[in-house]
């Protein structure tokens, strides 16, 4: 069970597929505008990336290794297509929101990474937990992007004002440059949180 | 003519793939710390797009919608795009060994990338013809390419200057990159589209 949550654990900071990866970073900037497209772009992702960690270790002992790469592909591209006809159905105004980076989900570096390093060589269980871990990593850094943006950018949280009329949204948040400039500042945090934990458990003699 | 060069000036500078779509960044990134790569791979993206939307484009308006398949259009063009960059790859090798060592290295990182997937998808949400889908194509490889080439240049100066520890390496490099959007930000409404 502890080595279960420890998989899960483990995608949030140390390695999260966001700040410390670098990987996928195109949804992470271009939806994070507003707090609700982040929430539904990484819970796309979240399903997305444990359904096919699960679909490849079930198949793992099936797929010859030669054409592995292919496989992924396809078993990616039919989740998502899957996920795109559902929102497609329920929530069009969401779906149009993600337009077409909700189609690029396929690509996203790191569910094929995931599926490569960890779930084409583990049992299903920790295959779960593992997309489980590294998708709401994912999700959380979507979302902690989607909040300043919208805090700083419109003054609203989920398209509630909560800054008062007394504040000047600075436009330039919700914009391109400021999805860059804000990421760049938060993988500088997240670098100096690792490090920072790293020498506190060198201090303890953990490593 | 005058339609097709706005479709161009558009692509490249006003909705720069990179810097206002946030297409193609693992390799923006990645790549662009040396001028000579960040300009192999420009070349790379540029051919392997425009050749990849022109038979998207075929397949979809031949395949997919003459027999009611659209909804496997994301299944159909990853897979096409995927294994004509393989197959691409192994007639480069084959003919011209040059081309090959020249950035046949950068084939692989995209054969399954954002941007060339992207391009398609764009054009066929936009319903453009093939000419027009084929322009788009090359605009955005353009574009990719001077973003990328305007920040290796930049990185590669920067590699003089005195970076705070925790900003070193990525975490400048997004800064940058910022500030290269907000330059393009400034060409926004040139170009009613």
């Amino acid at each position: 069970m502890r080595e279960l949550w420890n998989i899960f654990k483990k995608g949030i900071i140390e390695e999260n597929p966001i700040f410390v990866l670098a990987l996928s970073l195109c949804p992470a900037l271009a939806v994070t505008s507003s707090v609700i497209n982040s929430l539904t772009m990484g819970l796309a992702v979240m399903f997305v990336i444990t359904v096919n960690n699960c679909i490849v270790s079930i198949t793992r002992k099936i797929v010859n290794p030669k054409v592995r790469v292919p496989v992924y592909i396809t078993s990616v591209a039919t989740i998502v297509t899957v996920v795109q006809l559902v929102l497609q159905a329920y929530l069009p105004a969401l779906n149009k929101a993600l337009g077409i980076y909700l189609a690029l989900i396929v690509v996203f570096a790191i569910i094929l990474a995931r599926a490569e390093v960890f779930a084409s060589k583990n049992k299903v269980g920790p295959s779960f937990f593992d997309g489980l871990g590294m998708g709401f990593g994912f999700l959380l850094g979507l979302l902690l992007l989607g909040t300043i943006r919208e805090l700083l950018g419109a003054g609203t949280f989920f398209g509630i004002k909560v800054i008062g009329s007394w504040y000047n949204p600075a436009l330039i948040m919700v914009l391109s440059p400021g999805a860059f400039i804000l990421i760049g500042y938060i993988v500088a945090g997240f670098k100096i949180l690792i490090k920072h934990s790293e020498k506190v458990k060198l201090e303890r003699g953990e490593i | 003519m005058g339609h097709y060069l706005t479709l161009l000036a558009s692509n490249v500078i006003v909705n720069n793939f990179v810097l206002t779509r946030f297409l193609g960044l693992c390799i923006f990134f990645g790549v662009s710390k040396s001028l000579n790569a960040s300009i192999g791979i420009g070349m790379a993206v540029t051919s392997v797009m425009t050749l990849s939307s022109m038979m998207a484009w075929l397949v979809y308006h031949f395949v997919l919608e003459p027999f009611h398949l659209t909804f496997l259009t994301t299944v159909v063009f990853v897979l096409l795009i995927a294994s004509f960059v393989q197959l691409l790859e192994m007639i480069i090798k084959k003919y011209a060994p040059t081309l090959y060592n020249m950035w046949g290295i950068y084939l692989l990182l995209i054969a399954t990338n954002c941007i060339v997937f992207s391009v398609p998808l764009i054009n066929v949400q936009n319903n453009y013809s093939f000419l027009e889908s084929t322009v788009s194509a090359v605009g955005a490889g353009l574009g990719f390419m001077l973003a990328i080439v305007l920040m290796a240049s930049l990185r590669e100066k920067l590699r003089l200057a005195d970076v705070p520890k925790s900003l070193e390496g990525l975490g400048v490099a997004f800064i940058l990159a910022g500030m290269l959007a907000l330059a393009f930000l400034g060409f926004s409404g040139m170009i009613p589209v």
